[in-house]
């Protein structure tokens, strides 16, 4: 769903794992899925220490 | 028409009111019997139909100061007149006094149960707050449009006063106001479509018949510049609310969030939460609720001093055939109570 996130302006966006899943992958066992969560988080706050003037989709990253 | 003259009020700024000009913006409202300026154009238009017994006329900043007391006051001064009809402007591309005769027309309406037409052009900041509320004809820029623009007017406000059937905004020559009408045609959605398809190939102008919401152009936060003593808050459209939906949020086409504190937990455990949403299949996020709010993740980045903090409360609604308007005042509303509960960033994540 990031095209329509950018589409609509949002200033920071980074990709989820899926729709009904966004933070999170049902298939890895708990610990690995918490890895995967906080990669996320740490590339959303990556997001939230770079300045943007239009929409910009950021990659995740290893905390 | 019928056959009992309408009585008009017609409402002019100071400087088609016959005032002056910037130097008199700061008058206060006065009402005086008859037509003033643009008001004879109108009074010859409708002739034997009506009749313009009076003209109220106000400055311009006097009204944008304080628009609506003002424009109560200005009312107060109509209703004496026991009108049928109020007509204001054509304001054109002048901003305030656009503004003024949309909050007029508006006031009118709520106070005094009567039509009120005024008229603007395009760009006239008074057509965007008031096209909703109020019909505005569109007229062009600058008083060279005049005649066209009051005979647009005043064909409308003939039109309300009697109850006619009124036209769709391109044929009544009015802003759209966002009203979807149901009507019979002959021809199926798949003709009118290709008919569409093939005039807009063509170059050719073509009118859609429903139109497209506006999106609001977001302006981009500056950037965080220390982390490690930020305060960072969750936020969600997919639906997570505490079990039992406390709140009632919607389950589509929400209007309501909810704001659910999570104080000391290290992580959201799936008894405590149901996922409340008719747009995606929430099995996995009712699992885990850290799917879509990540309490357990950012705890983490708590511990080992990434952030500063953990906003202890989240954020959710509902994200499924959500009106854009609606979800654009939520948004706003989200973003000033983490204002004030002193947050540096959020993290929204979407279903």
């Amino acid at each position: 769903m990031t095209p329509i996130s950018m589409m609509v302006g949002v200033p920071r966006v980074v990709q989820g794992v899926k729709i009904v899943n966004p933070m999170g992958n049902e298939e890895m066992d708990p610990e690995a899925e918490q890895r995967l969560r906080r990669d996320i988080a740490t590339g959303a706050l990556h997001a939230l220490q770079t300045d943007v003037k239009v929409p910009t989709l950021f990659d995740r990253h290893k905390a | 028409m019928a056959s009992k003259k309408l009585r008009v009020v017609h409402y002019l700024n100071q400087f088609f009111g016959g005032w002056g000009g910037e130097e008199q913006a700061h008058r206060g409202p006065q009402i005086v019997d008859g037509p003033t300026g643009p008001g004879k154009a109108i009074q010859s238009l409708l002739a034997a139909n009506g009749e313009i017994v009076a003209t109220a006329i106000c400055g311009d900043d006097y009204v944008g100061e304080k628009m609506n007391e003002a424009a109560a006051e200005i009312v107060q001064l109509i209703r004496r007149y026991e009108p049928d009809v109020v007509i204001a402007g054509p304001a054109f591309e002048a901003g305030r006094y656009g503004v003024a005769c949309g909050a007029i027309c508006k006031k009118i309406q709520e106070t005094l149960n009567i039509p009120a037409v005024t008229g603007m052009y395009g760009e006239n900041p008074g057509v965007n707050l008031f096209h909703k509320d109020v019909y505005i004809v569109q007229t062009g820029d600058s008083v060279r449009t005049m005649n066209e623009a009051i005979t647009r007017m005043v064909n409308l406000a003939l039109k309300l006063v009697a109850g006619h059937k009124i036209g769709k905004p391109a044929e009544d020559g009015y802003f759209p106001r966002g009203i979807l009408v149901n009507e019979q045609s002959e021809r199926s959605g798949a003709a009118r479509a290709v008919a569409m398809l093939l005039d807009k190939l063509k170059g050719q102008p073509f009118e859609p018949e429903v139109l497209q919401p506006t999106h609001y152009p977001v302006s981009p936060a500056p950037r965080i510049k220390d982390l490690s003593t930020a305060t960072i808050a969750l936020v969600t459209d997919g639906g997570l609310v505490p079990a039992g939906n406390p709140d009632g949020i919607e389950s589509r086409n929400a209007t309501r969030f909810g704001g659910y504190g999570f104080k000391g937990s290290d992580s959201l455990t799936a008894a405590d939460y149901d996922v409340n949403h008719s747009g995606y299949a929430t099995v996995f996020a009712c699992q885990n609720p850290n799917r879509l709010i990540p309490v357990d993740a950012m705890r983490e980045l708590e511990r080992d001093k990434t952030i500063g903090k953990l906003h202890e409360r989240f954020y959710s609604t509902t994200g499924v055939a959500t009106r854009l308007e609606m979800a654009r005042q939520m948004g706003q509303a989200i973003a000033a109570e983490l204002k004030s509960e002193g947050v540096s960033g959020a993290i929204l994540t979407s279903t």
